[in-house]
């Protein structure tokens, strides 16, 4: 060992990007390159800083410990034993009267050893067969269950052994302990070579003709660097912590050699007379350790970050002049019509922040409103991206971390969500506003039974007895039309198919007796048979029980089959609501026309599907004027001047310019 | 699931196999034997190969194998070289210190560990960063250090507890409660931080899922979602660091059984290769292998019971 520090050799060889290892003529079918190399990206973690200065002191003071210590090892003051800090002893003596801080520098030597021999033991043994279990089935059939044994053969029988063997000799016992943690180290050089070598590039490079072994070097060996360096600093951990519990045992160096745990049980043998002695040996093994697991942290993060794609500047300008500068379709406050049902979900102006790009808030819903009415059904529709899911995820209250509220607010039965306190707003979940998600599957804990699951949330909201909840669950199961529900009330998730898994979670939304249900994409994982079958069956519970239900969706079937009235979102705003059967025959708004115009089921057998240029801008991005000009085959200079009104009927609005207060059809183009 | 268990039953056959041949294998190269060690420095050539007749030590090593395992097969594990004591009765008398230690530090430190790591899970980062922390110290300070600490402070200094010592449970539970207190602790400390570290990331792991989601959005109370649910969801990882921890604690008890002077299978087995007592090495072998099986068959079984579609595997 020749380095200041032991780390970075060893970082460097496990790197694999020493072009000598790659075989002649290999073209790299990924070359990443122009990246800052690990040691510098390493320097900018203080901790992993700190830990390497700490290690290299160590390192230092353990080489040229003869030239700094200030006694011999064995230098013994029978006149001055167990003395506390002095000038001449500044870590005092242990109780022949030797100093501390020399024979800690001395004792570091095993110590350092000791670590480095079981360290590169293990990494040897490790990484090539972990890598070739990975890369090769035939290799993998016969390390796996070898890994599985030797895991259990318990260490510190042969440790025990091998020193007795080798009449103790503590680096024939660390080298031991090398083999004996390999079977681990294997597996994790596996499991991570596995995730690699199942990505792309690599199988790319397979079909280019690579060599199984060329792949491992080049490929994927550099990817897992950080995980094996990771695991190997705690390999050289555990590997000190064993060391010095050896030499505590008098197992490990000759007496009187000085070692870290001899030292310890020094101190403990003084225990009665004195325990300062306690303090520096233990604190330099434990500060070891530290450091050893810090670097470790250091260098994963460090490869992390060498890996990862380099972060988009944030070009995107806050849009709050376009919030501030925005009109607002303020709707009179009237009172209900006595024909109509009453309103049951209010959305006024309701505008939701995350931090965006570099911290600076970006909305992602910006001056939504609408109305709902008691049994009433409202699709919402949009291309991925125009905050569909966020207007549902607020309505609920459950809006992701980081995303609030900025303005505007949610009136439930006339009382305004937005300032409701957490208990309060959890009390109408589930009772009053229930959900159904997009992925069925996911949506079901894996551990519980169906019948399980929705006892609970019967329990939950009627205070049931476990019985009477249970058979409630059976009879959700059969209203959801599950044609066994006793049979599937003892199922697990795992065993439902995609729509049975959602006929039970729409089940469990109705746990509660909701007056509205939330269906966020309720149709778009599931097979096209089973989503005509899904929509029929939420038709009809809709009837059955009179619930009102948002629907959002960007199937313009799926809103036409069970929606009366439609909101099209674009970019965060409502750009046109309005009846489905009006919107559908005749948009006012440009994006409605588009969608309409890129949907297969409203397209003319034999004509090309209009599909819309370009995408949708992130939050954050949006411009101050259209948000749809970008996209818009109408634009007009004004679109972009500033922020949209809008307008039309009370019954059929648009955020257009081209719409007017009075209903007007244009031809279209 | 019963194949897995069967499985699991049927590779620690040869697991048994290979660890006694190893202990074998490297018996025969220490250099030195039991005859001499028993015979004492006095003892004349003749002494020596008289007793080492006695012992059958002059045979070869596989014959000497062969008559261990046979005598496995009739229940017997040999007696001791050094006072002629049947192995499995000396064993017997240690493995419930050995056994109270390890099971111990083990439940201690996932009941420990699993309530600090669900309440970081639900404090802020803040709190995460305090685990992180917290674990690095607990795997950085040597148990036995940490034992000396807790003896010279709680035992020496202000005699709260007994600083050495065993107290069999039939003869006094409070005793052997109180004898174990200070070196479960000092045993279970590295574990209680790795199962709170690890707890922690496989709730906030958990807690991101869809269904976690979706069972608050249909109103299943907070305190439901984050102990019956997620706890659950996140116990498959916790249940195999709590058996990593109890093999580990296996090793870490031979040192914490000598720092707290309790008679267990660890100070056995530091004596037995001391004094070459090839028969007592080979039977501590093939107890800790056998917990390190039990632990293992233990862990496929809460797999089972935790998830459903391990049992339907």
């Amino acid at each position: 060992m020749t380095a200041p520090s032991g780390a970075e050799p060893a970082a460097r060889a496990l790197t694999g990007a020493d072009p000598a290892g790659a075989p002649p003529g290999a073209e790299p079918v990924v070359a990443p390159s122009g990246r800052p190399g690990l040691a510098r990206r390493l320097l900018r973690h203080p901790l992993a800083v700190g830990a390497l200065l700490y290690l290299a002191a160590v390192v230092v003071l353990a080489i040229f410990a003869p030239v700094f210590a200030p006694y011999g090892p064995q230098e013994a003051d029978l006149t001055r034993v167990l003395a506390t800090p002095t000038a001449d002893h500044w870590l005092g003596t242990d109780s022949l009267g030797r100093d501390i801080a020399s024979r800690l520098m001395f004792g570091a030597r095993p110590a350092l050893t000791g670590v480095l021999v079981t360290v590169l033991v293990a990494a040897v043994i490790a990484i090539p067969i972990g890598l070739s279990a990975a890369l090769s089935g035939g290799a993998d059939r016969i390390v796996s269950p070898l890994v599985d044994l030797l895991m259990s053969i318990p260490a510190i029988v042969v440790l025990l052994m091998v020193l007795a063997t080798f009449d103790q000799e503590l680096l024939a016992a660390m080298a031991a302990l090398g083999v004996l943690t390999a079977p681990g180290l294997v597996r994790v050089v596996r499991a991570a070579a596995l995730t690699v070598a199942g990505e792309p590039y690599v199988a790319a490079a397979r079909v280019y003709g690579f060599g199984r072994f060329a792949i491992a070097l080049r490929h994927v060996l550099p990817r897992i660097t950080g995980p094996i360096l990771v695991n190997l600093s705690l390999v050289a951990a555990t590997a000190l912590l064993t060391e010095t519990g050896l030499n505590f045992l008098g197992l490990g160096v000759h007496l009187p050699e000085a070692s870290w745990g001899g030292m310890v049980a020094d101190a403990s043998a003084a225990m009665n007379q004195q325990n300062w002695m306690l303090i520096p040996t233990g604190a330099v093994v434990a500060g070891t350790v530290i450091a050893l697991v810090l670097l470790g942290d250091g260098v994963r993060d460090a490869t992390a970050e060498g890996w990862a794609r380099p972060a988009t500047p944030a070009r995107s300008r806050p849009t709050r002049d376009a919030a501030a500068g925005r009109a607002r379709d303020r709707r009179p406050d009237d009172a209900v019509p006595a024909e109509n049902p009453p309103i049951l979900l209010r959305v006024d102006g309701l505008t939701v922040t995350v931090p965006g790009p570099g911290g600076r808030p970006a909305q992602v819903i910006e001056d939504v409103s609408f109305d709902l009415r008691a049994g009433e059904t409202l699709g919402i529709v949009g291309e991925s991206g125009c905050g569909k899911t966020m207007t549902g995820r607020a309505v609920l209250g459950l809006l992701p971390d980081g995303a609030h509220i900025t303005g505007g607010s949610i009136r439930i039965d006339g009382v305004d969500a937005t300032t409701m306190g957490g208990r309060e707003r959890a009390g109408l979940r589930g009772s009053t506003i229930a959900f159904v998600s997009q992925e069925p599957m996911a949506a079901l804990d894996p551990l519980f039974t169906v019948g399980g699951h929705i006892a609970e949330a019967v329990r939950v909201h009627t205070g049931a007895g476990r019985a009477p909840a249970r058979r409630r669950a059976v009879e959700l199961l059969g209203q959801v039309r599950i044609s066994d529900p006793e049979r599937v009330a003892k199922m697990y998730p795992h065993q439902l198919s995609g729509g049975m898994a959602q006929r039970v979670a729409i089940a469990l939304a109705l746990a509660g007796g909701p007056r509205l249900l939330i269906a966020d994409e309720p149709t778009t994982a599931l097979d096209v048979t089973v989503q005509a079958e899904i929509l029929r069956l939420l038709r009809t519970l809709q009837r059955e029980t009179g619930m009102a239900i948002l629907l959002i969706s960007h199937d313009w079937g799926a809103v036409g089959e069970l929606c009366e009235r439609t909101l099209v979102m674009y970019a965060g705003q409502v750009v046109e609501s309005g009846p489905t059967a009006t919107i559908v025959a005749a948009p006012q708004h440009p994006y409605s026309e588009g969608l309409l115009a890129a949907n297969p089921q409203l397209g003319t057998p034999g004509m090309p599907l209009h599909v819309m240029p370009g995408g949708v801008p992130a939050p954050g991005e949006w411009p101050s004027g259209c948000h749809f000009a970008a996209r818009c085959p109408y634009v007009t200079d004004d679109c972009i001047a500033h922020p949209i009104a809008v307008a039309g009927t009370d019954d059929h609005r648009s955020r257009c310019l081209r719409t007017r207060p009075t209903h007007m059809i244009e031809a279209k183009p | 699931m019963k194949r897995i268990l069967m499985r699991r039953l049927l590779l620690s056959v040869p697991l048994l196999f290979v660890v006694s041949v190893v202990v074998f294998v490297l018996q025969s190269l220490i250099p030195g034997d039991a005859a001499s060690q028993l015979a004492g420095l006095q003892a004349t050539q003749e002494d020596v190969l008289r007793l080492r007749r006695q012992l059958d030590l002059d045979e070869p090593i596989w014959t000497q194998y062969w008559h261990w395992l046979n005598g496995v097969f009739h229940g017997s594990l040999g007696t001791s070289l050094t006072n002629r004591e049947a192995v499995t009765t000396a064993l017997g008398t240690r493995l419930p210190v050995t056994l109270s230690l390890v099971l111990g530090a083990t439940v201690f430190a996932t009941v420990l560990g699993v309530v600090l790591g669900v309440a970081s899970s639900r404090a802020g980062s803040l709190a995460g960063r305090l685990v992180d922390l917290l674990s690095v110290g607990g795997l950085a300070i040597p148990s036995f250090w940490l034992g000396l600490l807790l003896i010279s402070l709680l035992s020496v200094r202000l005699g709260l507890l007994p600083a050495t010592g065993y107290v069999k449970f039939a003869d006094s539970p409070d005793g052997w409660a109180r004898s174990l207190l200070l070196p479960v602790s000092a045993l279970a400390l590295g574990g209680v931080t790795a199962i709170a570290k690890q707890t922690r990331e496989a709730m906030l792991d958990v807690l991101r899922r869809p269904y976690i989601d979706n069972l608050r959005a249909n109103g299943v109370p907070e305190r439901r979602v984050v102990f019956k649910h997620a706890l659950r969801g996140a116990a498959i990882p916790i249940c195999t660091m709590s058996s990593i921890l109890l093999v580990g604690a296996l090793g870490g008890s031979v040192v914490i059984e000598q720092v707290f002077g309790l008679p267990g299978l660890g100070g056995l087995a530091v004596s037995a290769t001391g004094s070459k007592d090839i028969p007592v090495i080979q039977g501590v072998a093939v107890y800790f292998t056998l917990l390190v099986v039990a632990a293992n068959f233990l862990t496929d079984i809460a797999y089972a019971l935790i998830d459903p579609r391990v049992r339907a595997s």
